[in-house]
């Protein structure tokens, strides 16, 4: 088997050292190692977007990125959008505006739709629809999620933050 | 800080990848010296969209697996008075960031934005594109229609290779055991250029060219005739094809619909694609002609926009 490597990365602002195989992807390491279980597998091929995060200020799919790659990256999950108990104006959308059902692949849009606003704080119906394209949802029928990130650009303009 | 160290209860439901060692060379001569070191038995990793997916489906099986990202000359993203040099792991989104490249190459820029979603773009590059060599990946009628050259290094050193030479069928490509890709050359477009790149798919995004056309035209003064032009269409044979009788016709040619429909069946000439559950052989023929009238307006109307500029 091929040696271990130690990876040192910033996860949540917070340094963060693990042993990983060059084999295992990201998103092993986050859930399996880390125990970071709010990024979700689903396709484990790129199809999905449930298990989007941040990589370098970027939207990624941890299923595609090899843990080993990250050394010294700064890296954002789900886990990282909230400060404690105080959710931040995506996540408020999404839970007043019930934009999921069975909450799989929530995790995913919320890092996209979170990369969305700060890229572009004040987008159309057809600019949301066009940058989740990458995160798919069984449950929806994806009219709720799109007007919940509508909203969440709303909410962020009338000064709640991220 | 703290330091994780795997459990072993978690791990038991995903079968594991191939297992592989990994390296990050940081200079193009330590990368050259690793690849002819594992002589064949190394892949390079730039974004990873295809490759990794490819491990763990066993259709590849590297025992060493190469991060070229770290590399300076893949991650060159550059215009000079000569073209583009165009680094062969820049990601999508960088391409499409840059004001200078969507002015100069248009054609380019659209393949780029519609490569899978958002979080694919952030990683997949135009050099991994090209290296797949899939007969339906996008960025490769652009790169013809923009007379791309491609830059390739080894043990036996540097060589050259115009972009429409670099497929030779599906998955296979010119590149020799230790050799990787440095960067694509993109020649700087004449005034009162334009170009485009457009697929057809079923759905708005998120899916694989049913036909997909590029190309680049460039005005004369009066903006009524064309000096030239170059046509390549994507998805309709083993390798995205250089359609030369179709570009020779826009030579001189009046800007007219005449001309498009011309280019458009000398398009539909070269087209010898597979009957497949995305369209059937007549369809996707049919769909050339289509896109390659519909390409030619716009990069037509692209290089008006430019001259009026
Ligand atoms: C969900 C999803 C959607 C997609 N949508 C599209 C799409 O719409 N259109 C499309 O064309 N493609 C699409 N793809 C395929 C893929 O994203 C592209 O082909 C991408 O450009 C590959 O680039 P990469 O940097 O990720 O390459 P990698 O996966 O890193 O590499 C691809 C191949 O090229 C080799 N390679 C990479 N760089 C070099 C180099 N410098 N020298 C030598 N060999 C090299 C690798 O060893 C590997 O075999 C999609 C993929 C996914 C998962
Ligand atoms: S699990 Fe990564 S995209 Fe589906
Ligand atoms: S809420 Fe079930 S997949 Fe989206």
């Amino acid at each position: 088997m091929s040696k271990k490597q130690v990876v040192t990365a910033t996860i949540n602002g917070r340094e963060e050292t693990f042993l990983c195989e060059p084999r295992q992807t990201l998103l092993e390491v986050l859930r399996d190692v880390l125990r970071m279980t709010g990024t979700k597998e689903g396709c484990s091929n790129g199809n999905c977007g449930a298990c989007t995060v941040m990589l370098n200020g970027r939207p990624v799919d941890s299923c595609l990125v090899l843990a080993v790659e990250c050394e010294n990256a700064e890296l954002e999950t789900v886990e990282g959008l909230a400060a404690g108990d105080q959710l931040t104006p995506v996540q408020n959308a999404f839970l007043e505006g019930a934009a999921l059902q069975c909450g799989v692949c929530t995790p995913g849009f919320l890092v996209s739709a979170t990369a969305l606003l700060r890229e572009n704080p004040e987008p159309t119906e057809h600019d949301v629809r066009w940058y989740l394209a990458g995160n798919l949802c069984r449950c929806t029928g994806y009219d709720k999620i799109v007007r919940a990130v509508l909203d969440a650009a709303e909410r962020r303009r009338n000064a709640e933050t991220v | 800080m703290r330091v994780a160290v795997q459990s072993s209860i978690q791990q038991r439901h995903r079968p594991k990848m191939r297992d592989f060692d990994y390296a990050a060379p940081a200079t193009l001569q330590e990368a050259v010296t690793l690849f002819s070191r594992h002589n064949g038995a190394a892949r390079a990793l730039a974004g990873g969209t295809d490759l990794i997916d490819h491990v763990r489906t066993g259709r590849v099986t590297p025992d060493v697996v190469i991060d070229v990202k770290r590399i300076p000359e893949l991650n060159r993203l550059e215009i000079t008075p000569d073209g583009l040099r165009l680094g062969a792991a820049v990601p999508c989104w960088r391409i499409y960031e840059s004001a200078e490249i969507r002015e100069s190459y248009p054609a380019l820029v659209d393949a780029c934005s519609i490569i899978g979603g958002i979080q694919i773009q952030s990683r997949a590059s135009v050099g991994g594109n090209l290296c797949n060599s899939g007969p339906a990946a996008d960025t490769i009628p652009a790169l013809i229609a923009h007379s791309a050259v491609c830059v390739i290094v080894g043990p036996e050193g540097e060589r050259e290779v115009p972009v429409e030479q670099f497929c030779t069928g599906p998955g296979r490509n010119v590149l020799q055991p230790g050799e990787i890709l440095v960067e694509m050359k993109l020649p700087a477009p004449p005034p009162r250029s334009g170009s485009h790149y457009r697929r057809f798919i079923p759905r708005n995004e998120m899916d694989i060219a049913v036909v997909g056309v590029g190309a680049a035209v460039t005005l004369d003064e009066s903006g009524t005739s064309l000096v030239c032009g170059r046509i390549a269409v994507g998805a309709v044979a083993p390798t995205p094809l250089d359609a030369v009788d179709a570009s020779n016709l826009l030579a001189g040619a009046p800007v007219d619909d005449e001309t498009f429909q011309k280019a458009a069946a000398a398009a539909r000439a070269i087209a010898v694609p597979i009957d497949d559950m995305r369209g059937t052989r007549d369809y996707r023929v049919h769909l050339t002609g289509v896109l390659t009238e519909r390409v030619l307006r716009e990069a037509v109307s692209r290089a008006q926009q430019a001259a009026g500029a």
